[in-house]
């Protein structure tokens, strides 16, 4: 393909799209628009303002002129403001720009602006495996690597220009200059694979907001992870009193009552890691969220028990977030703080509100295991 | 390099279209096709028609806009062209052959149009060789001064872009500063009066009250003459170009999007006629003479396409094209004129024809003489209001949508007059460039009902900033108050003035 004269124009774009996300990395990060608009290997962002401003019209009492049918009072389009709001800031129908940024590079972007350092594998058969890719061409090689259009392209283009071509008798024979061959890259592949466990805990005590935080959260961890692992398995379980595995749509819909005890989620969650998981495969991440306030009469003591005895000699890391609910945030945290904060594998953050997303996930994954 | 000439099929299907254009009397510029894959037709499209443009990621993200449009919602650009002499149009490799001769009686339509329309009289015919210019020089600033720099420029400049004069061109406007004072400095001016011949007839004919009127105009007079510019200034960038201390590479940068800005004005002048003009020469030429028995569904869908209305939505080619042949018939049956506007019989009305058949003479003068304003201006009637279903909508914001607002002839026709009028962009003039007595600028927004985007508002103040380096000030309106926004450089502030 030829190169475009437009590509030169469309790279600055991407680079000024980059700049921009990468500057606003925090709002972003709070926001939880963007999951919305997930594929499998881009994300589309709205990007306000990358357009260049003029003095131009405000929308409040603008409108237009529209042809169809209808009556006085019908509506015809949705604003994307939200109704009844204020003067605040909300202009309808301003002009929103979505770019479409690969995970890969958003993990990227997040990697760079965070500082997270990459995380090595554990395990011996872990290793990141070299694997060559034939991708480049070059002037000398092998016989079997010879790749013949290009040789037939160079002799060709040689005989043309040497006026040496005949089209009655179009023979074409490639001398020493004109042989290409094909080149390889050796190109790093992690051949490592990771399992993401996330637990929450959907007491009544956990609403919705305090889900949507931890549904921000997840996807700037996968985001990451993601480009840290060749093969990602995530399992979600879900716990009150008790606990039980569930699907993506389930975990982030699921509302149940009841109390909490935390120590039946991580039970399960071990049981998982035992069966499915050996330790010396697979990298293991388990993400716990909850509200803290865990049931009284040991339960609390059970779970340092098994953190420390089971878990953590295996997971990679054990994160733990605690979002504060309406009832506010429980001991929970506190307590892991006190029994096991000078675990290396552990990771406790609270998630208070929306802004302190960008602060966990550095927690989180700031460690580089 | 491609081979981009036409094919021999595409060659004959020219040669016919032009002949059918040319016997209807269209008069146009050579045209040359080229026939592109759709990469680089959309690349041409993002960089606006041109295929040399100076590097700017505008370019870059319309070309991705527009390749997503075409990916995701399968949106295709039909035709492009673009207006020079001789005229350049791309042809999307691989459209059926009567989609191609449907876009070639369109693009014959718009060369006519570029041709004669007045409004397009005073562009550069030669823009393709100009713009490849602009691209070179900006290139060599580029390498000398750096990427960043020149880029970060050319934002501020486009920033502005939008501050002509779109009539600069017809008119001759007041200088920003006549060459003569009338007033010379040394002289104090003295209020003298009328001649009186007689001393005691001086308290008549020159009464106290005049005397002090007379004082009074001189000293505006005079207060004119100090101010700078003496008249508002409508061309910002102009006047920019002429007082702002510029650098030479930033004169250089901010001349060529001037220049580029003014290029594209008509266009934007006249989007509604130039596209009802060519779709009425594309619909007529397809249906009465090149159209093929085999191609009528094919372009039934096509033509239906172009001219869709949907979800509300005002299409310019549909408008366009609807209002010519509402004029074509309206002068073919006479109905215009006092005798037909003062008929109060609505049947008699309905059923006027006086058989003159001027109509296609009538739409070739509008084609000539008319821009979007006036052709809506003159031509639209309520009848076609009514026939066309046209309404006004606006903004609730209790519910969140926007709503038809009216059906009422005066309300739409005014409101689709004030989209157009002047591009649709708000009038902004340098009211005093001196203001203080500091060097600082203070525009004048003149407001027209709707209030200004106001973060827009601020960063383009920021950017005149940029290049006037004194404090700039705006005046306008906000929620019906007057207000006046100031930046230092630093600082943004806001007071309200009455």
């Amino acid at each position: 393909m030829t190169i475009q004269r437009v590509d030169r124009d469309l790279n600055r774009f991407r680079h000024i799209v980059r700049g921009r996300i990468k500057k606003d990395l925090r709002k972003y990060m709070s926001h939880g628009e963007m999951l919305g608009r997930q594929g499998k290997r881009y994300v589309s962002i709205p990007l306000p303002q990358i357009d260049i401003p003029q003095f131009r019209y405000g929308a409040k009492q603008g409108g237009g002129v529209g042809q169809g049918d209808g009556n006085v009072g019908d509506p015809i389009a949705q604003g994307d403001g939200q109704p009844g709001h204020g003067e605040a800031g909300s202009e309808p129908g301003s002009h929103i720009l979505e770019v479409d940024v690969s995970l890969e590079e958003l993990a990227q972007i997040l990697g760079e602006e965070l500082q997270l350092p990459n995380i090595q594998p554990k395990g011996k058969k872990n290793i990141i495996s070299e694997k060559d890719r034939y991708s480049g061409i070059r002037k000398t090689g092998p016989d079997s690597l010879r790749h013949f259009k290009r040789t037939y392209r160079e002799a060709l283009r040689r005989q043309i220009a040497a006026g040496d071509y005949d089209n009655a008798n179009p023979v074409v024979i490639p001398i020493r200059e004109d042989m290409r061959y094909r080149s390889w890259k050796e190109t790093m592949l992690p051949e490592s694979n990771a399992v993401i466990m996330y637990m929450m805990d959907v007491s009544g005590s956990m609403g919705t907001e305090q889900k949507e935080l931890v549904r921000i959260t997840a996807f700037w961890i996968e985001t990451w992870l993601r480009s840290q692992y060749k093969e990602i398995d995530i399992r979600y379980i879900v716990h009150d009193a008790a606990a039980k595995e569930v699907d993506q749509e389930t975990f982030y819909h699921i509302r149940e009552g009841g109390g909490t005890k935390i120590s039946s989620a991580y039970k399960l969650c071990n049981r998982l890691i035992d069966e499915r998981y050996p330790a010396n495969e697979w990298n293991i991440y388990p993400f716990h969220f909850s509200d803290g306030d865990n049931w009284g009469g040991g339960d609390t003591r059970e779970c340092i028990e098994l953190l420390r005895k089971e878990m953590l000699p295996k997971v990679n890391l054990f994160c733990y977030g605690q979002v504060r609910s309406l009832y506010g945030s429980g001991r929970f945290a506190h307590d892991l703080e006190e029994y096991l904060g000078d675990e290396d594998s552990l990771v406790i953050s609270e998630i208070a509100e929306r802004d302190d997303i960008y602060d966990t996930i550095k927690d989180f994954l700031g460690k580089g295991k | 390099m491609r081979n981009t000439n036409l094919p021999p099929d595409l060659q004959a299907a020219r040669e016919e279209i032009e002949g059918y254009a040319k016997a209807y009397g269209l008069d146009f510029f050579p045209i040359i096709y080229e026939v592109l894959d759709y990469r680089t037709l959309y690349e041409t499209a993002a960089l606006g028609g041109f295929p040399t443009r100076y590097p700017h990621w505008r370019f870059g993200m319309e070309y991705d806009q527009l390749m997503k449009g075409h990916v995701w919602l399968g949106s295709t650009i039909y035709e492009m062209v673009i207006n020079t002499n001789p005229a350049y149009s791309y042809l999307l490799e691989g459209n059926e052959p009567v989609t191609q001769k449907m876009v070639m009686a369109h693009v014959t339509g718009h060369v006519d149009f570029f041709k004669n329309n007045m409004w397009f009289a005073h562009t550069n015919r030669k823009m393709l060789d100009e713009m490849a210019n602009h691209a070179a020089r900006i290139q060599r600033l580029i390498d000398r001064y750096g990427y960043d720099t020149v880029e970060d420029f050319i934002d501020t400049c486009l920033s502005l872009e939008n501050l002509i004069d779109y009539h600069a061109p017809y008119i001759k406007r007041p200088e920003a500063q006549t060459e003569q004072p009338v007033v010379s400095d040394e002289e104090i001016p003295v209020v003298e009066g009328l001649k009186v011949e007689r001393g005691y007839m001086q308290d008549y004919i020159n009464p106290p009250e005049f005397m002090e009127q007379q004082r009074k105009k001189l000293e505006q007079e005079q207060l004119k003459q100090k101010r700078f510019p003496e008249n508002p200034q409508k061309d910002i960038l102009l006047f920019l170009l002429n007082y702002a201390p510029l650098e030479r590479w930033q004169h250089t940068i901010l001349e060529i999007v001037r220049d580029e800005a003014y290029y594209f004005a008509p266009q934007g002048m006249t989007k509604i006629l130039n596209e009802g003009w060519a779709s009425y020469w594309h619909s007529t030429i397809m249906t009465r003479r090149a159209l093929k028995a085999s191609e009528i569904i094919s372009f039934a869908d096509l033509h239906s396409g172009v001219v869709a209305t949907g979800g509300g939505r005002l299409n310019p080619y549909k408008l366009g094209l609807e209002l010519l042949r509402d004029i074509e018939d309206r002068w073919n049956k006479g109905k215009f004129g006092k005798e037909y506007e003062e008929c109060d019989d609505m049947a008699a009305k309905r059923q006027w024809d006086q058989q003159l058949g001027l109509g296609l003479q009538k739409i070739f003068e509008v084609r000539r003489l008319y821009n979007d304003v006036t052709f809506i201006d003159e031509f639209l009637t309520p009848e076609f209001i009514a026939e066309q279903k046209l309404f006004t909508f606006r903004y609730n914001r209790d519910t969140d949508f926007y709503e038809i607002a009216s059906r009422e002839f005066q309300e739409i026709k005014e409101k689709l007059l004030f989209r157009l009028t002047n591009f649709g962009q708000p009038f902004i003039y340098v009211e005093d460039a001196n203001y203080n007595n500091r060097g600082e600028m203070y525009l004048r927004h003149r407001h027209e009902g709707v209030d200004l985007k106001m973060d827009y508002a601020r960063d383009t103040m920021r950017n005149l900033h940029k290049i006037w380096t004194r404090p700039v000030y705006l005046e306008t309106v906000i929620d019906e108050k007057k207000r006046l926004l100031s930046f230092d450089g630093r600082d943004f502030s806001e007071r309200r003035i009455d």
